[in-house]
């Protein structure tokens, strides 16, 4: 093997070079919210946003959770927080079903219009929700749900329905002709078919769509702010409130430990399971 | 006695309007009961198709499939009491392999102390007990076509119909497992329609062969009649390899013919003066340098256990079997004999066959 | 039994057909409809005309906001698309760790818009955040207030953004680059091409349809910004970061304009329109369809 050339060596540093060099502006946001956070007043005052804190210091981290004000309350994060874990969990199983559901027809019992209405649907992925905030509060209202995480819940059901939807569709369309053919021989129905034989097989895009949900519930913004009363706001809309208050002291490292808290959750399943998220993103994007 | 297989003047069409296919077109069919009919034809002929709709999996557009004697067109495939074994096997990829036997059982609520039975019986027979507690994919493909075949012999059916099962299979394992299905067949009995593009298995397996192409029953019969009798040119090169040779005459007054000008003593059917189609199978044809029809060698082909010499006349190109121990080299002056008796006679412009 | 076969299927689906069209299009029509009335704190049913179009198109802050919307959309988009693409290429060379390097790149896409704006918000501080980091650092002129600055502020939303998407543009570069046939590469090499020219002749186009699905995504991603601008700027300073989107928003929700939001939710449905409704019918048309 011939030696290769010092060229090559020093294009490869330069190469992970500028490599690391990404790395470093990716991670430096978070290593800035982090080391925020962990300062107290004064080294606030005084540091800079590269400069550590001289002691690890939580007590930022225990006025976002518990003591810091988002408008006329001040209770910190925890309702919030709260608040969105019963929106969020109910919401993305109902979600990920239904669309399980739905795929499982548009793709493996095709009919007349079926494909249509798949594509009719397929624009509710790109839609700006915008148009149906209006439509939207109107109903919720009718229904006596506005205003209440069960309103929330229906709002991400209605929204995630075409992702959702697209995801299992196109993953079961890989699902061949013939082994439909043999469980119909063999005398298994919609609902046989569906629970023992092609459920069993799902596990992969179970996993991205949960993940995928979650991730995208959790995260909401406009739906949590348009649609939520005084009990029902979402983490996302109690941070949002938390750092923008127009309180005497602007406390940025109760803002940072709070915007960790609220990231606390996506990011923690992006850690664990980050390959499922990446496979949902491609899914999403590279379309049929 | 009554056929266990009635395909009545089945159609089927596919599209609309001005872009109607037509992939079947009127099949007759009977099968008796116990029979092996091979369905043989190339890719698009319509034999998948036809497969399909005894199995229930399509419906036809015209016509009426009997089995046992009652029309089961509408019924579904799981009520027809057919058993089916696919190319790609189609194995339930989760459940093991005893799962994946007995899981036609399991629909159709048979306790499971039987299915059990059932499944063991099954998996004797083929030799699978071993693999029971395996995963479709931890099989290789002779095992899982096994299994597919033990999935269809657990029903209990009274029609089994095998669609190209051996395709996915290397050639080693295809021979072994031809062996098997025919094996399986004379210890059960079942009826069993098999749809294959490969002559071979056609011509070893069957007890009758149905040659279909472009949705058209071409010729019905046994292995026998379809080799030696061919209905039409067609047929006549599907089946056998080499091809049989396929070579225009001319009839000329006094009963021989002419083949491009040699004349030869051939007894055919067609009137004087018309032109026939002399099919000719390479075993039929001996190498004699006194005989009229000459020509020049062009290639030799040793197989091992033959040797096919293709050589080159008027008349075009013609395969000849001969023993493996001639000695013929490329570029030889040769004659060619024929064997009258064996000669296939069919019509120049129609291919169809003329009876002698 | 072959009818309930038949039937189970559409009652299944029935549900997802009857609410999901509801969602998507009944909404859209009802959005339109309120659009053409003189709905204000509540609807209204009474019919103007195209008089709330006028009405929004005569706003100062609405031409603000579609500028910031062009503006904002084609930085985003470009940047990362063009980091992406550098990113997936260089990650592309067969590096060590490259699983982990790639985890870095993309979990910005984890956080919430939110979470982000928040933290840009303190990074790009103009008297505590990086301003005073560089002086700290030695460069004593360095000033950086963009953020409160009427013109510049929605760099610093761009800024955020690419710092958020770029990740996620790489990873769909760097799917389509892996999904690129090696032996080309290596005909090419043989062939004498030098490595930028094969990335240049070869590689890149071959991308082209990774390249038009990225931008779909990030395109109308940048038209539904909301998160991002209120938490990073709230739209301000005044209304100078402001997008349809808050508009929207401010509009209907707090300004009781709820004729003149809807107006502008039925713009920024048609933008988004003009721009996936052709992609989309594209890519159904020429995917094949088995079974």
């Amino acid at each position: 093997m011939t030696a290769k050339p010092l060229s090559h060596h020093v294009a490869r540093v330069l190469l992970m070079g500028v490599l690391l060099l990404g790395a470093a502006f990716f991670l430096a946001p978070l290593y800035v919210m982090v080391v925020t956070s962990l300062k107290d007043a004064d080294e606030l005052r005084n540091g800079n946003l590269l400069s550590l804190p001289g002691s690890l210091n939580v007590s930022a981290w225990r006025e976002a959770w518990s003591s810091a004000c988002t408008g006329a309350d001040c209770s910190g994060l925890r309702p919030f927080f709260w608040n969105s874990v019963w929106m969020a969990i109910p919401a993305v199983l109902i979600s990920t079903a239904w669309g399980a559901l739905n795929g499982y027809v548009l793709s493996l019992w095709k009919f007349k219009g079926s494909e249509t209405f798949f594509g009719l649907l397929l624009f509710g992925v790109f839609m700006p929700f915008q148009v149906v905030l209006l439509p939207m509060s109107q109903v919720l209202g009718w229904l006596g749900i506005s205003s209440s995480i069960g309103g929330l819940i229906l709002v991400h059901c209605l929204a995630g329905l075409p992702s959702t939807t697209l995801f299992f569709r196109n993953y079961y369309a890989a699902v061949p002709g013939e082994l439909l053919n043999a469980a119909r021989l063999d005398g298994a129905g919609f609902w046989q078919i569906f629970l023992r034989i092609i459920l069993p097989m799902s596990t992969p895009i179970v996993m991205v769509t949960l993940i995928w949900q979650f991730t995208q519930i959790w995260n909401d913004f406009l739906f949590g702010v348009a649609f939520s009363g005084a009990d029902s706001k979402p983490v996302t809309v109690g941070l949002n409130n938390l750092a923008n208050t127009t309180s005497s002291v602007k406390a940025y490292n109760v803002d940072m430990a709070a915007a960790l808290i609220a990231a606390l959750p996506t990011v923690a399943v992006y850690v664990l399971a980050g390959r499922y998220f990446v496979r949902g993103l491609t899914a999403g994007a590279v379309k049929g | 006695m009554a056929s266990a297989l009635d395909i009545r003047g089945v159609r089927k069409c596919f599209g609309k309007g001005e872009h109607t296919v037509e992939v079947l077109k009127k099949i007759d069919i009977d099968v008796a009961p116990g029979e092996f009919l091979i369905l043989v034809g190339p890719s698009g002929c319509g034999k998948s198709t036809l497969l399909n709709i005894i199995a229930g999996l399509e419906d036809p557009t015209e016509g009426a499939i009997h089995l046992g004697g009652r029309n089961v067109i509408g019924v579904p495939p799981a009520q027809r009491d057919i058993a089916m074994v696919f190319q790609s096997y189609a194995l339930y990829p989760t459940m093991n392999v005893a799962d994946n036997i007995g899981f036609a059982l399991e629909m159709r609520k048979v306790p499971k102390a039987e299915r059990q039975r059932r499944i063991q019986e099954v998996a004797a027979m083929l030799q699978i007990t071993h693999l029971l507690d395996r995963r479709p994919s931890q099989l290789s493909g002779g095992q899982r076509q096994r299994v597919a075949m033990g999935r269809a012999l657990a029903r209990e059916p009274q029609l089994f119909l095998f669609d190209e099962p051996l395709s996915n299979l290397d050639a080693k394992l295809r021979v072994e497992m031809r062996a098997e299905i025919k094996r399986l067949h004379q210890a059960s009995g079942i009826t069993s329609v098999y749809v294959t593009h490969d002559q071979i298995e056609a011509m070893t397996l069957g007890s009758r062969i149905a040659v279909m192409k472009d949705g058209v029953l071409q010729q019905l019969g046994t292995p026998d009649d379809i080799y030696n009798r061919p209905a039409n040119t067609y047929v006549a090169t599907f089946i056998g390899s080499p091809t049989m040779n396929l070579v225009d005459t001319q009839v000329l007054e006094g009963g021989a013919v002419a083949l491009a000008g040699i004349e030869l003593d051939l007894p055919c059917p067609a009137a004087t003066g018309a032109h026939a189609t002399l099919g000719l199978r390479p075993e039929h044809i001996r190498l004699d340098g006194s005989a009229p029809w000459k020509g020049e060698v062009s290639v030799v082909e040793p197989t091992g256990a033959d040797t096919y010499v293709v050589v080159s006349t008027v008349s075009g190109d013609v395969t000849v079997r001969v023993a493996p121990q001639v000695r013929v080299h490329p570029g030889e002056r040769v004659g060619l004999a024929v064997e009258a008796a064996h000669a296939s006679w069919f019509d120049a412009r129609s291919g169809q066959r003329l009876a002698a | 039994m072959k009818s309930l076969d038949n039937l189970l299927p559409k009652l299944v689906l029935a549900p997802a057909f009857v609410l999901g069209l509801a969602f998507i299009y009944g909404f859209m029509v009802w959005n339109g409809v309120l659009s053409v009335t003189a709905s204000r704190m509540l609807p209204n049913y009474e019919f103007v005309g195209l008089e709330q179009y006028v009405r929004l198109f005569d706003m100062d802050r609405w031409w603000v906001a579609l500028r910031n919307m062009a503006l904002f959309g084609v930085l985003y988009v470009g940047l990362s698309m063009a980091l992406g693409v550098l990113l997936a290429i260089l990650l592309d060379q067969k590096v060590r760790a490259e699983g982990f390097i790639r985890t870095i790149y993309l979990y910005p896409m984890a956080l919430s818009f939110v979470v982000t704006g928040t933290a840009w918000k303190w990074i790009l501080n103009p008297s505590d955040g990086l301003q005073k980091l560089m002086q700290d650092l030695g460069w004593s002129s360095f000033t950086f207030d963009w953020l409160v600055q009427s013109d510049m502020a929605i760099y610093c939303v761009v800024i955020a953004g690419v710092w958020q998407s770029a990740g996620f543009a790489m990873a769909l570069f760097l799917a389509g680059l892996r999904g690129i046939d090696d032996s080309i590469i290596k005909a090419a090499q043989i062939d004498g091409a030098s490595l930028p020219r094969i990335y240049w002749r070869i590689v890149l186009p071959a991308l082209r349809p990774v390249f038009f699905s990225t931008l779909m995504v990030l395109a109308h991603l940048s038209i539904k910004s909301f998160d991002l601008v209120m938490a990073l700027t709230a739209g301000g300073p005044g209304y100078a970061t402001d997008v349809p989107a808050t508009f929207m928003y401010a509009m209907s929700f707090s300004r009781g304009q709820i004729g003149l939001g809807a107006a502008s939710a039925t713009i920024m449905l048609a933008t988004v329109a003009a721009i996936v409704v052709p992609y989309l019918y594209s890519e159904l048309r020429s995917k094949p369809h088995d079974r």
